[in-house]
C-alpha cells in the first residue's frame, strides 16, 4: 500500500501540488487523472523522489520514504517499476539489455537467471524475439512494452506508469491498459497510473483521484464518476462526445 | 557565477558519492575509453600533422637572419609542439568533438528521462554516467597528446624536407637539441588536466539540462564554450606554474 499525505509543492511561487493526499492500495490500479498542468506528473515524481516536496510525505507499506539513510532508500527502489511515458529506454542497449539492467544492477543472479527472468517478461509483454532489437527500431507501442517489461522485471510491489498511452492509436491504448490491469491482478501489485485517458478511466480504473490545479477534488471509482460528482470533473469527462452522448441516453 | 560554480563542484561531489561496483565502471570506462579515446585518434593526428607542418613552415619563411642556423627551425616546431600545440591545441579541439558529444548524450538522456530512469532505479546516474567518462578523458587524453607530439613533429619534418627548406638531418639535430625531457611531461600534465575540465564541464551542462532538443543544443554549444574557456586558463596557470 502506498500513503501519500499532504503534499505540496511549488515552482517559483506557483503551488503546482497543494495538500495532496491519498492510498493506493496493494492489488489495485489506481488512476490520477486531470487536465493537463495540473499537477500528476509532478504528484508522480514527488512520489519516487524525482521531486522532494515541500510538505508532507509519501509511504510504502509504512516507511517514509523521504526519511532514512540512502540504502534504506534504495530498498524501497528495489521494490518500485516505473514506466515512463516515452518509454526512457536507453538508447545505447538492446530490448534484452534494457530489460536485464535492472538485474546486471541490483541484483546478484546469474547470467543464465538473468535471461530466464528477461525472456519471461519479454514474453509476458507479448514481445518475444525482439530482444537483439535496438529501441530505435521498434515502434512507440512496443517501446512502452518493452518499458513496462523492464519495469517488472524485479518482481516490484508497486508499479508506477506516466500516462502509458500517450502518443499511441487506441487499440494498442487498450492492449497497453489491458496489460498493465492484468500485472497488477497477477503479482499483487500497487499500481498508480497517471493519465487523461478516459478509455484507460473506465477500463482499468479500480480506484480514481481526479486533481484540478493542485488540488484533490474527487476520489471514487469508475462506476461513481459517471454519476454526479464535481462540476470540475464533469466538464473534465463528458468533454469526451461518446461519453457525454451516453449520458444523455443517445 | 559563483552559484553556477557552486553548483559545478556539488555536481563533482555527486560523482564520488553512492558508486556502483568496480566492475561496472570498469565496463563503461573501456567503452569511453573506445569513445572518447580511440575515436578521436584520427582527428587528432589530422590536425598535428598539419599543424607541425605549418609550424615548420612559418618558422623557416621568418627565421631569415643568416646567422641563425637551419636546425633551430626544428627547435622551435619540438618546443611549440610539445609545450602547446599537443596539449592545448589539440584539447581545444577535443573540447569540440568530445564535449559536444557528452553534453549532447546526457542532454538528451535527461529529457527523454532515462537519466530519471536511473535514479528511481536507486543508481546515482550521475556517478555512473560521468565518472566512466571522466576517468576515460583522463586517461586518454595524455596518451593523445603523445600521439599529436610525435605526429606534430612528424608532420614539420614532412614540410621541411618534402619543400626542401631543411635538410633530414638538420631537422633531427634541431630536435635533439637542447632537449629538456621535462617539456614531455608537462604536455601530458596539461593534457590529464584539460581532460578532466572537458569531461566534466561538458558533462555538468548536459546532465543539467532542462526543455527539449532546443536546449540540448544550447547545452552542446556551452559545453564546448566553457570548456575551451576553461582550457585557456588552466593553460596559462599551468604555464606559470610549470615552466
Amino acid at each position: 500500500m502506498i500513503e501519500i499525505k499532504n503534499i505540496s509543492k511549488s515552482f517559483n511561487d506557483r503551488m503546482v501540488l497543494d495538500n495532496v493526499s491519498g492510498v493506493f492500495k496493494k492489488g489495485e490500479t489506481s488512476l490520477v487523472i486531470g487536465a493537463s498542468g495540473t499537477g500528476k506528473s509532478v504528484l508522480l515524481k514527488c512520489m519516487l523522489d524525482l521531486v522532494r516536496p515541500e510538505a508532507g510525505t509519501t509511504l510504502y507499506d509504512g516507511r517514509d520514504f523521504y526519511i532514512g539513510d540512502e540504502e534504506d532508500k534504495k530498498d524501497i527502489r528495489r521494490e518500485m517499476g516505473v514506466l515512463f511515458q516515452g518509454g526512457a529506454l536507453f538508447d545505447s542497449k538492446t530490448v534484452h539489455q534494457n530489460i536485464q539492467f535492472p538485474l546486471d544492477m541490483l541484483t546478484e543472479m546469474g547470467d543464465g537467471e538473468k535471461k530466464d527472468r528477461v525472456e519471461f517478461c519479454l514474453q509476458r509483454v507479448g514481445l518475444e524475439g525482439t530482444g537483439n532489437r535496438m529501441p530505435s527500431e521498434i515502434s512507440g507501442g512496443m517501446k512502452k512494452r518493452v518499458g513496462i517489461a523492464r519495469a517488472i522485471v524485479m518482481n516490484p510491489k508497486y508499479l508506477f506508469c506516466d500516462e502509458p498511452n500517450s502518443g499511441l492509436d487506441p487499440l494498442t491504448s487498450i492492449k497497453i491498459d489491458e496489460l498493465i490491469k492484468e500485472i497488477t491482478d497477477e503479482f499483487e501489485i500497487t499500481t498508480v497510473v497517471i493519465t487523461h485517458d478516459m478509455n484507460s478511466v473506465l477500463s482499468i480504473g479500480d480506484k480514481i483521484m481526479f486533481l484540478h490545479k493542485g488540488k484533490k477534488l474527487w476520489e471514487g471509482n469508475s462506476q461513481a464518476i459517471m454519476g454526479d460528482t464535481v462540476p470540475e470533473l464533469e466538464e473534465f469527462v463528458f468533454c469526451n462526445k461518446a461519453l457525454s452522448l451516453m449520458r444523455a441516453g443517445k | 557565477m559563483l552559484s553556477v560554480i557552486g553548483r559545478y563542484l556539488i555536481f563533482l561531489g555527486k560523482l564520488f558519492t553512492r558508486r556502483e561496483s568496480l566492475k561496472v565502471y570498469w565496463k563503461r570506462f573501456i567503452d569511453e575509453c573506445i569513445g572518447i579515446g580511440v575515436s578521436s585518434v584520427f582527428i587528432v593526428a589530422i590536425v598535428a600533422v598539419f599543424i607541425g607542418a605549418v609550424v615548420c613552415l612559418q618558422t623557416r619563411a621568418n627565421l631569415v637572419s643568416p646567422i641563425i642556423p637551419i636546425y633551430v627551425v626544428s627547435n622551435i616546431v619540438r618546443d611549440m609542439t610539445l609545450l602547446e600545440l599537443s596539449s592545448t591545441f589539440m584539447c581545444v579541439v577535443l573540447a569540440g568533438k568530445v564535449g559536444s558529444n557528452i553534453a549532447g548524450e546526457l542532454g538528451t538522456m535527461k529529457i527523454t528521462e532515462q537519466i530519471d530512469a536511473l535514479e528511481v532505479m536507486g543508481i546515482n546516474s550521475a556517478s555512473y554516467l560521468v565518472l566512466p567518462k571522466l576517468l576515460a578523458a583522463v586517461f586518454t587524453f595524455p596518451l593523445l597528446a603523445i600521439i599529436s607530439g610525435f605526429l606534430g613533429i612528424f608532420g614539420g619534418y614532412l614540410a621541411g624536407t618534402l619543400s626542401g627548406i631543411i635538410t633530414p638531418e638538420d631537422y633531427v639535430y634541431g630536435i635533439r637539441y637542447s632537449f629538456i625531457p621535462f617539456n614531455v611531461f608537462i604536455s601530458i600534465i596539461k593534457a590529464f588536466v584539460f581532460g578532466f575540465l572537458i569531461s566534466t564541464i561538458s558533462a555538468f551542462q548536459g546532465y543539467n539540462t532542462r526543455g527539449g532538443a532546443l536546449e540540448v543544443g544550447q547545452a552542446s554549444t556551452s559545453a564546448v564554450t566553457n570548456s575551451c574557456i576553461a582550457v585557456l586558463i588552466a593553460d596559462y596557470l599551468l604555464a606559470e606554474l610549470l615552466t
